[in-house]
């Protein structure tokens, strides 16, 4: 079995013409974790019983007779800050070290329905905080396609496991580009949809207003099959609306020759690297050749989405993150001699560097005397960002930029300056302000054969042209 | 704008955080200069422009609301199940109301 060409509707094919059971696909790629993650340290933790339980319930139904699922087989890791009912959940945080889900994520319900194996808990930057991995409490992830390179994050370890063939895809989220960074930077196709789109009950909340659940595979044909499955309102996130869920994988081939696509004229001057622009270049050339036509627009308040992006994140992080007291759930400190100290000690021991970092400046945005001038001001801000979106959509079908301003940087590289990894975040965060879908499509690598990626945008609940556009230049080759 | 350090304790207090000074010293810098960063966005006159809370809920159209059910939920032992202290059915912690 060739791993590297492998697809969810293969697997299926597989097993439905007893090639191979679902038993025997989980542990090929089983044994590859087995013999990569030690290395690569995409998976935090991993249970085959676990993931043959759910091989075995696949095959008992092909035996049957019993018509399989979409998803039938597919091996999957999910991001560690979403519960999976039985087996631990941290967050990549000593806080939740020894945390069992009680229950399941609505996204893991409607992928086990639907057929899919987990086999394992990716690595993350600590409760999704962080652009490299290099955030968890339990070391970074590195690149699969050079070991001394960061994977991205915060969705590192779920992009490393897909690249590196320890699974066919993944579920990361996304609330800066934590999904689409990672896949530019393994080489890989990841998609975060439009906020509202996918339930993000059993997700472990960072930014509430941004975050979104998304998928990870090889292909944009997977991903669009994974997010068919995982979209749609559920009555347990009410955030989640009740839009009708099309039919993403029908809509791959349609035409898009004259579809209008958007060149932020403010993007050009982002200090995107030598090699992402050649790259970039010869992508666009791709879609011109497949019958776009390329528009500049102005997103005139672009330059104020990373202030505004983090003063809200921070925000949120700080309110959402206030739970974690060592009372309920979570590691409780040491300190016993009054409620206080113990919170305090709790919050000590649990918490790494870069989360009691977003924590303070999270709770200085929002406190008495700066609530109007930080986090009042950045959602005014939101708004013209929002607007600027808008406007530019009517010129408009889709935005394209690079993901990431430059390849993969080294492990190390920017840890001790957290402005430095913020601003990596430039070309992604503006669609979580706005909500709106993106996807990030291999477009190249490197001299070094390090990945870069190019990033499509549309707007809200317009995922099936994205994915469309996103399938067309995917087919439409690889640039060297 | 710059904080100093006395504005950490009095943040590290509201968030329920603590750092020896050391700690103290070695978070100010990036604090700063992360404040005085996102300080452009005063630059911008926002005077009338509405602040965005949500983004995807302007309209009420596709809200719909849950049916007033009773479901099943958590027994005692699996909302217990991961306390870091519990024991006789309730969750342990240390003495809330002092002497003093």
């Amino acid at each position: 079995m060739k791993l590297d060409t492998l697809t969810s509707e293969k697997i299926k094919v597989f097993i439905e013409k007893g090639k191979a059971s679902s038993k025997e696909i989980c542990q090929i790629f089983l044994d590859q974790i087995e013999k990569s993650n030690f290395e690569i340290k995409a998976l935090l933790h991993f249970d085959p019983n676990f993931a043959f339980q759910q091989a075995e319930h696949i095959d008992r139904m092909q035996a049957e007779g019993k018509p399989l699922p979409d998803l039938a087989g597919l091996p999957m890791v999910i991001k560690d800050n979403i519960l999976i009912k039985g087996l631990r959940c941290t967050c990549g945080s000593k806080n939740l070290e020894n945390f069992v889900a009680p229950y399941n994520a609505t996204v893991i319900e409607k992928l086990e329905a639907a057929g899919a194996i987990f086999l394992g808990k990716a690595n993350l930057d600590e409760y999704a905080m962080g652009s490299s991995t290099e955030n968890s409490a339990y070391g970074p992830t590195v690149n699969p396609h050079q070991p001394d390179y960061v994977p991205g994050g915060s969705s590192g370890g779920s992009a490393a496991a897909v690249a590196a063939n320890m699974s066919l895809a993944a579920l990361g989220t996304d609330t800066g580009g934590s999904i689409r960074q990672p896949a530019a930077f393994c080489g890989v196709v990841g998609m975060k949809p439009t906020y509202s789109r996918v339930s993000r009950f059993g997700l472990v909340a960072f930014g509430s207003s941004l975050d979104q659940i998304g998928p990870l595979a090889n292909n944009v044909r997977d991903v669009a099959k994974i997010l068919k499955v995982i979209s749609g309102k559920d009555p347990r996130d009410a955030t989640s609306l009740d839009v009708e869920v099309p039919d993403y994988v029908a809509a791959l081939g349609r035409p898009i020759k004259g579809l209008k696509i958007g060149l932020p004229r403010q993007y050009q001057r982002s200090g995107v690297s030598e090699i992402v622009q050649m790259r970039i270049d010869s992508g666009l050339k791709r879609f011109r050749d497949l019958g776009c036509e390329m528009i500049e627009v102005d997103l005139p308040h672009i330059d104020y989405a990373i202030a505004t992006y983090y003063v809200i994140a921070m925000a949120e992080a700080s309110s959402n993150l206030a739970r974690y007291d060592g009372v309920r759930y979570g590691m409780r400190g040491t300190e016993e001699d009054d409620l206080t100290n113990m919170y305090l000690a709790t919050r000590d021991a649990g918490f790494g560097e870069e989360v009691k970092r977003r924590i303070m400046l999270g709770t200085f945005v929002l406190s008495s005397g700066y609530y109007d001038a930080y986090y009042l001001k950045a959602q005014k801000v939101r708004t013209l960002i929002k607007q600027d979106f808008e406007e530019a959509f009517q010129k408009v079908d889709f935005l394209v930029s690079p993901t990431s301003p430059t390849p993969p940087f080294r492990l190390g590289e920017k840890t001790n300056d957290p402005l430095e990894m913020y601003l990596s975040d430039i070309f992604t965060i503006a669609a979580n302000l706005v909500g709106i879908p993106g996807i990030s499509v291999p477009c190249g690598s490197t001299t070094d054969g390090l990945p870069i990626g190019i990033q499509i945008m549309g707007t809200h609940f317009d995922e099936e042209r994205v994915l469309n556009l996103a399938h067309a230049f995917e087919q439409s080759g690889e640039v060297s | 704008m710059k904080i100093n350090l006395a504005e950490v304790d009095h943040i590290a207090k509201l968030a329920n955080l603590s750092f020896t000074e050391e700690e103290k010293q070695k978070f100010i810098g990036p604090l700063n200069s992360i404040l005085e960063y996102v300080d452009q966005l005063n630059k911008l006159d926002t005077r009338g422009i509405e602040p965005t809370e949500q983004v995807v809920h302007t309209s009420k159209k596709n809200y719909s609301w849950n049916s007033d059910q009773v479901k099943s939920t958590f027994t005692q032992k699996q909302a217990l199940d991961n306390g870091p202290e519990v024991g006789s059915g309730h969750f342990k912690v240390p003495k809330v109301i002092s002497e003093k």
